[in-house]
């Protein structure tokens, strides 16, 4: 039997991480779990690519004080729930209206525990508003509060000239006016703004048929479809696609989009580990051999759900490997290319390009235009039976308004200058730039000794932090530096595993990372976060292959 | 005497058994120990492992042939027929290529292209670029978005509002939100999709009552209030929700709103109410449906809507008190996970909220429109109007079914494309079919806005009249 997860699974799983070195090699074309490297096999092959990829494990005493730091803030939260309780300490808690007191509590009380006693907290750190485009530096709208960030207050001050280490702006295309949006303006000068109407009724403009076909093309599949949303675009559609009787097995780290659209599908849901080619296999054997649990009737279909980077792991989902599960059980793949569209590839055409992939070989191709291409919105294509069947049964073409024309102008704009239908070579260079700076801003902050997760060639870089305070001093001082970063706790990482993540941008020039990187430096110094226990990069032989100048 | 007789048998066995040769003494002792081993396993046995061997997993492997990820669709589906309209859906509308009146947009206001809102959308383009490239909790909270929701509770006279990037998105998220499983939603049955697979995703017990029924909605608070007095216990931490719309997507009626807030504290129930077709259209400043019967809007537990038909541009937002509301910003799927909405699309839709503001006469004229081709529509032989007099959004049904949804499909579409060339562009109520909790009948969707002239309403009808005759007889 072949096990194509043989050895490439690298430290992909991530909650029982072993030890292991971070970066970890393995070459894709394996048969019988022997590993075979790129280089020895003379002749290039389709599946031939490096995952470099590593999750380092904090260490022990790391772990024991970060689950203290939660412990002791539980405590005080229960202490100070008390005194609210007697009225020693006063509320600043919005509180039900006298005339339902009666009613059954809207929210249970242990719901909101951790939000008023941990989050409120160090609240000032999300949701901060800013005043200009997302472009590489930003500005931020001024906020104190009097009351411990029970409520803010503005003080009418803007923190000017940010750099912008949170957005999604891959391609750094997202920035103010210039004249490059020109046919945005003339778009929203003669469409207006809204639709009102939905795709299937009265809402399909020629504007959404243009970039429908400059999607499939731009992505060398036979049929794009667009939606006004990029959530919904996943929560919408899926249930178009499977329901009773079909089997969903979804990557345990998949999107909330992905998870609601799987849910509200009434297929059958099963969860593999992160990235991890043997258990999904593990899965999919079961799945195709004992059928449905209790008839054991045999399943109608089964749909693999991963995204192509995963937004909080910086990791990027093993595609070769998961081709050729898919082959061998005869299951439908469906990528979300939400990250990695735009951001990956020699020419940004994502995932199935970084791995040199046929994109007709994944059944559906998700991705959304927030991110690389500075709009909003998502797309679903591949083969035109596809998206003539979701034209007639996606929950969005029939329910949802379509997407605002100037909206669909700039992602026009955007993919042709990407694929270079303006007569320039720009957008190329912006790819190649992105993935420069990707990879001198990892490698920079590995040699500094930062525990960072995900795929060397990931613009998503998580830097672990681990304690919640830490969260809070290192985003703090960090905005004091100008610099705007995001940070991440539970719930949307492991409770333990709080992290700041940065997204890095072809926009950022080497001036604005070394800033930023000896901005991290120092706080690493100061924070003590320079938790990693190998301070050399497991590659250095990649400096040489890739000539990038490190230091200058 | 027998038991000589019987002495006298074994002897001679024993006997038998000295005299009887080797080969004859293993052979039946053999038989013996085969009997004894007969005896003592089961009568039959099931196959001994029921484990599949390597082998017949692979065979089962490659035996299993999955249905097709989408089945074919016929290629004279009419939802692959669809319009394609060119330039932009306003009054004067290009559909195909034709050159039409509107009466299927929902842009009640005529705000779609107005150029106040165009230049504010211009403004904001030009400082802000189009994408936020982030979700609200990470650097996607501009300071537009705070303005909006600012002006947004301010307008609906409520503590605070909570914008989302799409309008289906808002209620769908706002429900799950808040009601969990093992809580219970008493829900209209004629409520619109959003509700539908709000009311899914929270996974909640899901009560339909009749539509518009009070009587119905009450029956069922009655048998929970039952259900509670047996298990107190579980009754007092089960949440309670009513969900309704202001003015029903797919009938076109407004709901009583009155006896809602009785039965509300009567059997303590929470409201939840969608307002996307009432918000900008009832009322006299149009706040939509508390407005129009004079309710207090602090009965109402939370109010949704979205921003794509009175507004003119895209996206969703829920208002209420902060107790309320605020409680999306952390649990709303739609918000926290999904990408802020573009500042453009929020700059256009303060500047509709200061028309509206402004303008507070439009919705008056709305309704007087409404009532003119509601009026006009009246008894055309074989179609019928549903929906209210002053909705702006009504369905045309046929009279008498063919008995088949699919003719009867066909026949309003026959209808919908003679209007089209005759230059009234309306379309069918689009629907899935299977997905549907209670699927409305077939039906042409009439949009009014205030941009139609008195002889368009009146040429729309006469036009609607004379197509339907010409394919009804």
């Amino acid at each position: 039997m072949a096990n194509p997860g043989g050895g490439t699974v690298c430290n992909g799983n991530l909650h029982k991480s072993q030890k292991q070195s971070n970066g970890s090699r393995s070459g894709n074309c394996t048969k019988n779990g022997i590993v075979k490297e790129a280089q020895q096999n003379g002749k290039t092959h389709i599946y031939e690519k490096h995952i470099v990829e590593s999750f380092e494990e904090a260490p022990l005493h790391v772990m024991v004080f970060t689950y203290m730091g939660y412990g002791i803030g539980t405590l005080f939260g229960y202490l100070r729930d008390f005194m609210r309780n007697w009225g020693i300490e006063k509320c600043n808690a919005a509180i039900e209206r006298e005339e339902q007191k009666d009613f059954v509590p809207l929210y249970q009380d242990f719901e909101n525990f951790y939000k008023r006693n941990l989050y409120i907290r160090i609240r000032d750190n999300w949701n901060r508003p800013i005043c200009s485009a997302p472009g590489p530096w930003f500005d931020v709208v001024e906020r104190v509060s009097d009351d411990y960030n029970w409520t803010f207050r503005f003080t009418g001050r803007i923190i000017k000239d940010v750099i912008n280490m949170g957005s999604y702006n891959y391609l750094g295309l997202a920035a103010r006016y210039d004249d490059s949006m020109r046919t945005v303006k003339d778009v929203l000068e003669a469409y207006g703004l809204g639709v009102a109407s939905t795709m299937c009724e009265m809402g399909t403009l020629d504007k959404h048929k243009e970039l429908e076909d400059l999607v499939a093309k731009f992505l060398n599949v036979e049929a794009a479809m667009v939606f006004g949303m990029g959530f919904a675009t996943n929560s919408m559609n899926i249930p178009a696609l499977v329901g009773k009787g079909c089997l969903i097995l979804s990557d345990e780290l998949n999107h909330t989009s992905l998870v609601l659209g799987a849910r509200l599908s009434g297929a059958t849901i099963r969860i593999f580990k992160h990235n991890n080619a043997q258990s999904l296999e593990k899965l999919l054997r079961d799945a195709v051999i004992y059928g449905q649990p209790r008839t054991r009737r045999a399943w109608k279909k089964i749909l693999i759900l991963v995204e192509g980077i995963y937004s909080m792991e910086g990791s990027i989902v093993h595609l070769p490997q998961i081709i050729a599960l898919k082959k061998k059980y005869k299951a439908y793949l469906y990528v979300d290319e939400a990250h990695s569209i735009g951001a990956l590839g020699p020419t940004g055409r994502g995932v199935t390009e970084f791995f040199g992939i046929d994109p007709g070989e994944v059944d559906v191709l998700m991705g959304t235009f927030t991110k690389s291409f500075g709009a909003s919105g998502g797309y679903l294509a591949g083969r035109k039976d596809l998206v003539d069947y979701l034209r007639v049964h996606s929950h969005s073409a029939v329910y949802g308004t379509s997407m605002s024309p100037p909206i669909a102008e700039q992602i026009i704009r955007s993919m042709k200058f990407l694929m270079g239908l303006d007569g320039t070579t720009q957008g190329l260079q912006r790819v190649r730039q992105l993935a420069k700076n990707t990879r001198y801003f990892r490698q920079r902050l590995q040699k500094m000794g930062f525990i960072i997760y995900g795929n060397e060639s990931s613009p998503v870089v998580p830097v672990l932090l681990y304690m919640p305070s830490k969260v809070a001093a290192f985003a703090r001082h960090m905005l004091q530096k100008k610099i705007g970063v995001v940070v991440v706790g539970f719930p949307a990482t492991p409770l333990a595993e709080a992290r700041a993540r940065f997204c890095i941008s072809a926009a950022h020039t080497r001036e604005m990372l070394d800033t930023v990187l000896e901005a991290i430096d120092e706080m690493g110094d100061l924070l003590h976060l320079k938790y990693s226990r190998h301070m050399k990069s497991a590659r250095p032989e990649l400096y040489d292959e890739t000539s990038f100048e490190l230091e200058d | 005497m027998a038991t000589t007789a019987e002495q006298w048998v074994l002897v001679e066995m024993v006997q038998a058994l000295y005299e009887a040769p080797a080969y004859h003494l293993i052979l039946e002792g053999i038989l013996i120990l085969w009997i004894v081993r007969l005896l003592f396993s089961k009568t039959y046995k099931l196959q001994e492992r029921s484990d599949l061997t390597v082998k017949e997993k692979e065979e089962l492997i490659e035996e299993w042939q999955p249905e097709p990820l989408v089945p074919p669709v016929p290629k004279d589906h009419p939802a692959l027929n669809y319009n394609i309209v060119s330039g932009p859906p306003s009054h004067n509308i290009v559909v195909n290529g034709k050159e039409c009146v509107n009466f299927a947009s929902f842009n009640f206001l005529g705000l779609l292209d107005n150029p106040r809102v165009k230049a504010a959308a211009l403004a904001s383009l030009k400082k802000y670029g189009v994408g936020t490239c982030g979700p609200r909790g990470f650097y996607g909270t501009f300071d537009v978005h705070l303005d909006l929701e600012d002006r947004l509770a301010k307008f609906m006279k409520t503590e605070e509002a909570i914008i989302y990037s799409y309008g289906f998105a808002t209620i769908a998220s706002a429900i799950p939100a808040y009601s969990k499983r093992g809580d219970i939603v008493f829900a209209d049955k004629a409520a619109c999709f959003a509700i539908q697979k709000g009311l899914q995703a929270s996974r909640s017990d899901i009560k339909l009552f009749k539509h518009n029924d009070m009587a119905d909605l009450e029956r069922l608070l009655k048998e929970q209030e039952i259900e509670d007095q047996k298990n107190p216990r579980k009754a007092r931490v089960t949440r309670r929700f009513i969900v309704v719309e202001g003015l029903y997507m797919n009938t076109g009626t407004i709901c009583p709103l009155p006896e809602l807030v009785k039965l509300k504290y009567k059997y303590k129930a929470r409201i939840f109410l969608e307002e996307s077709l009432s918000f900008g259209v009832l009322g006299e400043h149009g706040r939509g449906v508390t407005e129009h019967y004079g309710i207090s809007i602090d009965d109402i537990d939370l109010i949704s809507a979205n921003m794509e038909n009175s507004l003119a541009s895209i996206g969703g937002f829920c208002c209420g008190r902060s107790f309320v509301i605020d409680h999306q910003r952390l649990s709303g799927q739609g918000y926290c996970f999904s990408a802020s909405l573009p500042p453009l699309l929020a700059a256009a839709a303060i500047e509709a909220l200061n028309i509206m503001e402004e303008n507070p006469g439009i919705f008056a004229v709305l309704k007087e429109k409404c009532k003119q081709i509601h009026k006009a529509l009246q008894g055309i032989s074989g179609l019928k109007v549903v929906g209210e007099s002053f909705s702006p959004a009504f369905h045309l049904q046929l009279e008498d079914s063919t008995g088949s949804r699919e003719q009867d499909v066909k026949l309003l579409q026959e209808i919908v494309d003679q209007c089209m060339n005759r230059n009234i562009a309306l379309t069918q109520a689009r629907y899935l079919e299977k997905e549907e909790k209670c699927l409305p009948p077939p039906s042409i969707r009439v949009v009014v806005t205030v941009e139609q002239t008195e002889e368009e309403l009146e040429r729309a009808a006469s036009t609607i009249k004379e197509v339907t005759q010409a394919v009804l007889l």
